[in-house]
């Protein structure tokens, strides 16, 4: 039996709950909280709404202020915002309520799907279906009773245009690894698992030019592109469970950012399948191609709203022999930025990672973690960093690196540091980093926020998250500096709500006040569905539910995530 | 006291190793090249006897090219006091090894030698043994301990064989190869990389340590072990009898 919470409410500018109660009209979204029926329901909602009240003095945003826009709001649709949503453990995620106008799955539809993709690619078995429903922080968890495993975007074609005749929601699912829970179902979507379209298609050794399916594993594309020489332009934590099409669908960003920027950039080409059916070859593998509108950048990014990404055309760089890691201890944060603009400057073209730590992160990672040593085990510093080059010349790199880091050691930029001497060494020290998340989630419950922010503001909200949380919860940074990317976690014994009121909205509110992003690279998900405005305007948002209904006028791709409800349902 | 740790440069043990098309050996170029694991355990262990004040020097040595010196500067910077290098182009075997050793302990004369207890590139396991032989000098392999007691100018070193532990009490000088157990090697810290760039690294030739190296040995081929062939998924028990007797031959 699920848990029934009531997180947040977004409320309107009004003055008294009651007319909340009263305009109870549905628009899309089925089932707000009647006014006959549960009183119990309706008596949760009133304490929120007091709540909610409060929340609405403190949520100033710059652009959600225009009153304007509030006022053509309230004229469309006075619906009641407080909604229930059952879901366990639920932090911050928007209370939905299910499509009505979605179907549920019946016979037939299984038949089909047999037929289709035979009997052992159609999986209804408890077990699996609960490994799928599930995500990896083990904070959402779907009902979906059907799970699906295309071997080709022929398959996958045929599934979609038959989910949209019959108006079946359909959940686009890779390895599972995301963050916002944007991969597992909210209700009972269909989950489509591209996982088995694994095959890597061609690859070019003059131009690193690689085409592969969507169901690879990053670390398996890594592995071959290293025995031909090359290397894949993203490294995340996940790599040994997450696909390229997700990583594609997320525009995942990961450790190798700074050096080789964007998915948006590294994608030449990619083949989707959108709602009805259509499979859309823009599977291209030029380098330079203007002839009209680049349409594939709106499939990377959009967390499969859009259509189910199947196949990928990726330009890889290749695979430079020395690479050198450092490990460094720094006093404060202020020093953290001065040595990034230093590295920037001095190391140049061969800095590959930027990487940052506080004490809390390390301390965790210590704690939780197996098989990790503390690499500078003679005191706790504040501010851990890690620094990795990458280069064509073995000793003049790693000349090149202790030459800087001896100056900025003298300059007073670093307290302590440790270069790793073989690859193994550097496996551990990029543990403590990549571990941190792994720690926090052994740890217990985790909020987890993921912001872009200016680089000279990005620890002060962790400071100031501090400050307003005490002693009740532990807050931790770290992240990468080089983007300017904060992965801000709170850890708590358990998921609270009291705790969360205190996390959220400040923490979008500070961010949007900087005009940061409320979500730099792990995308919105179902967590976020309803913050965009943090980070984008009114308008935007407007025409980005135009090219949903465009592309999916019966919205059944990865329903509920991604955009606000109230502006799919008005488009 | 002095001790002197062998130090020799491979292939990175991380690294996944490809045989060159014409067989004649394994792809080293562009390759990342790092101290063998064991002699950095060797290292480790000769630091922490300086350390405990039991030795007043640890000299690093290592055999072979110029990119030796990228080793040796490893070594400097996780703390030994000064580094030799043996500079030849040279196949250098383990019995070539020993005897450069010997002649360089006859001139150092270091009252303790730690080796690695084998390369991680040709997994030979002599050096250790022969040098021991060479010197006539009483030798601990595998230590997976090492106790070292001045007065009585002994070293206790229990030894991993396959039955279990054995200690044994080596009165020294005496020559100790290092196992996997025995520590965990420290890292290469600024401060420390900083004060090994004035450290001296020495160069000699084979030819003035008087020793003339000759292999008695020659690479024929280098291939690769058969690959794995995949797993078969068989569909019923039959099947897999039929399988088991026909195909593995083993019923």
């Amino acid at each position: 039996m699920e848990k029934w919470r009531i997180i947040s409410s977004r409320l309107l500018r009004h003055s008294s709950p009651r007319m909340m109660i009263g305009t109870s009209q549905n628009h899309g979204f089925g089932g707000s909280i009647q006014r006959s029926g549960s009183k119990d329901k309706f008596g949760k909602a009133e304490r929120y709404f007091e709540h909610g009240k409060q929340n609405v003095e403190t949520c100033s945003h710059p652009l959600r202020d225009s009153v304007g826009n509030l006022q053509i709001f309230l004229a469309r649709n006075l619906y009641k915002t407080c909604r229930i949503h059952c879901r366990s453990f639920a932090s911050g995620a928007a209370r939905v309520q299910r499509n009505p106008s979605f179907s549920t799955i019946n016979s037939n539809d299984i038949a089909f799907f047999k037929e289709v993709l035979g009997e052992k690619n159609v999986i209804q078995d408890e077990d699996r279906l609960l490994t799928a429903n599930a995500d990896w922080m083990g904070k959402y968890k779907g009902s979906s009773k059907l799970l699906l495993q295309p071997r080709s975007t022929e398959e996958v074609s045929q599934i979609l245009k038959y989910c949209n005749s019959r108006h079946l929601a359909v959940v686009p699912q890779g390895g599972n690894t995301g963050l916002v829970g944007g991969s597992v179902p909210v209700f009972d979507e269909v989950i489509v698992n591209v996982g088995s379209m694994n095959n890597i298609m061609s690859f070019d050794k003059v131009s690193g030019i690689l085409v592969c399916e969507a169901g690879c594993i990053l670390e398996n594309l890594d592995s071959f592109l290293g025995n031909q020489g090359f290397l894949m332009p993203l490294d995340l934590g996940a790599k040994g469970s997450c696909q390229i099409g997700g990583n594609i669908s997320t525009n995942a960003g990961g450790l190798h950012f700074v050096r080789y920027g964007s998915l948006h950039g590294n994608v030449l080409g990619l083949e989707a399948v959108l709602a009805n059916g259509t499979v859309l070859d823009m599977l291209g593998t030029l380098r330079k191609d203007n002839t009209g509108y680049d349409l594939k950048q709106l499939f990377i990014g959009s967390e499969g709203s859009l259509g189910i990404v199947t196949k990928i055309s990726i330009l890889t760089p290749p695979k430079l022999s020395s690479v050198n890691l450092a490990f460094l201890a720094c006093k404060d944060y202020f020093c953290c930025q001065k040595l990034l603009m230093e590295a920037r400057r001095k190391l140049g073209e061969v800095l590959s990672a930027f990487e940052f730590l506080d004490n809390q992160s390390m301390d965790l990672a210590l704690t939780h973690l197996e098989g990790v040593r503390n690499p500078l085990p003679t005191s706790m510093y504040d501010f851990y960093v890690l620094i990795e080059t990458m280069g064509t010349d073995e000793s003049y790199n790693k000349e090149k690196l202790e030459a800087f880091l001896l100056r900025s050691m003298e300059g007073g930029l670093i307290l302590d540091g440790v270069v790793a001497q073989d690859i193994n060494q550097a496996s551990s020290f990029w543990r403590i980093r990549e571990g941190v998340p792994e720690a926090l989630a052994r740890a217990g419950a985790v909020y987890k926020y993921d912001l872009s922010l200016p680089v000279e503001d990005m620890y002060g909200l962790v400071e100031e998250m501090r400050l307003r949380l005490d002693q009740s919860a532990k807050v931790v940074g770290y992240g990468h500096l080089g983007d300017g990317n904060l992965h801000l976690n709170v850890s708590v014994p358990d998921y609270d709500d009291a705790i969360l009121a205190q996390i959220e909205p400040f923490v979008y509110e500070w961010t949007s006040k900087r005009r940061g992003s409320i979500s730099a690279e792990h995308g919105i998900g179902l967590m976020k569905a309803n913050k965009i405005h943090y980070s984008k305007s009114p308008e935007t948002v407007q025409l980005m539910a135009s090219i949903k209904k465009l592309l999916d006028p019966n919205g059944i791709l990865n329903p509920y995530k991604v955009l606000p409800h109230y502006v799919v349902s008005q488009a | 006291m002095k001790i002197m740790v062998a130090l020799k440069r491979v292939i990175d043990y991380a690294v996944k190793i490809r045989v060159k098309p014409d067989k004649s050996g394994v792809e080293t170029s562009n390759v990342k090249m790092s101290m063998n694991p064991f002699c950095e355990i060797a290292l480790e262990e000769a630091l922490r006897i300086k350390e405990s004040g039991l030795a007043s020097e640890v000299i690093a040595v290592s055999m072979g090219p110029a990119q030796c010196v990228d080793t040796l500067r490893t070594g400097l910077a996780m703390g030994a006091d000064r580094a030799i290098h043996v500079d030849t182009s040279s196949t250098l075997y383990p019995l070539s090894v020993a005897k450069l050793l010997k002649a360089l302990v006859d001139t150092e004369k270091p009252g303790l030698l730690i080796l690695g207890k084998q390369a991680i590139d040709d997994d030979c396991n002599q050096t250790g043994q022969m040098l021991a032989g060479l010197l006539n000098w009483p030798q601990g392999t595998f230590a997976s301990k090492v106790v070292l007691d001045k007065e009585k100018q002994v070293a206790t070193v229990d030894r991993e064989v396959d039955g279990g532990l054995e200690t044994l009490c080596l009165d020294l000088p005496a020559v100790i190869t290092t196992d996997l157990r025995l520590n965990q090697p420290r890292y290469a810290t600024l401060p420390n990389i900083m004060k090994a760039k004035s450290k001296v690294i020495k160069k000699v030739t084979p030819a003035e340590l008087k020793v003339e190296i000759k292999s008695d040995m020659e690479i024929v081929e280098v291939t690769e072990p058969p690959k794995r062939k995949a797993g078969v998924i068989v569909s019923s028990v039959d099947e897999l009898i039929d399988k088991l007797k026909n195909e593995a031959h083993v019923i």
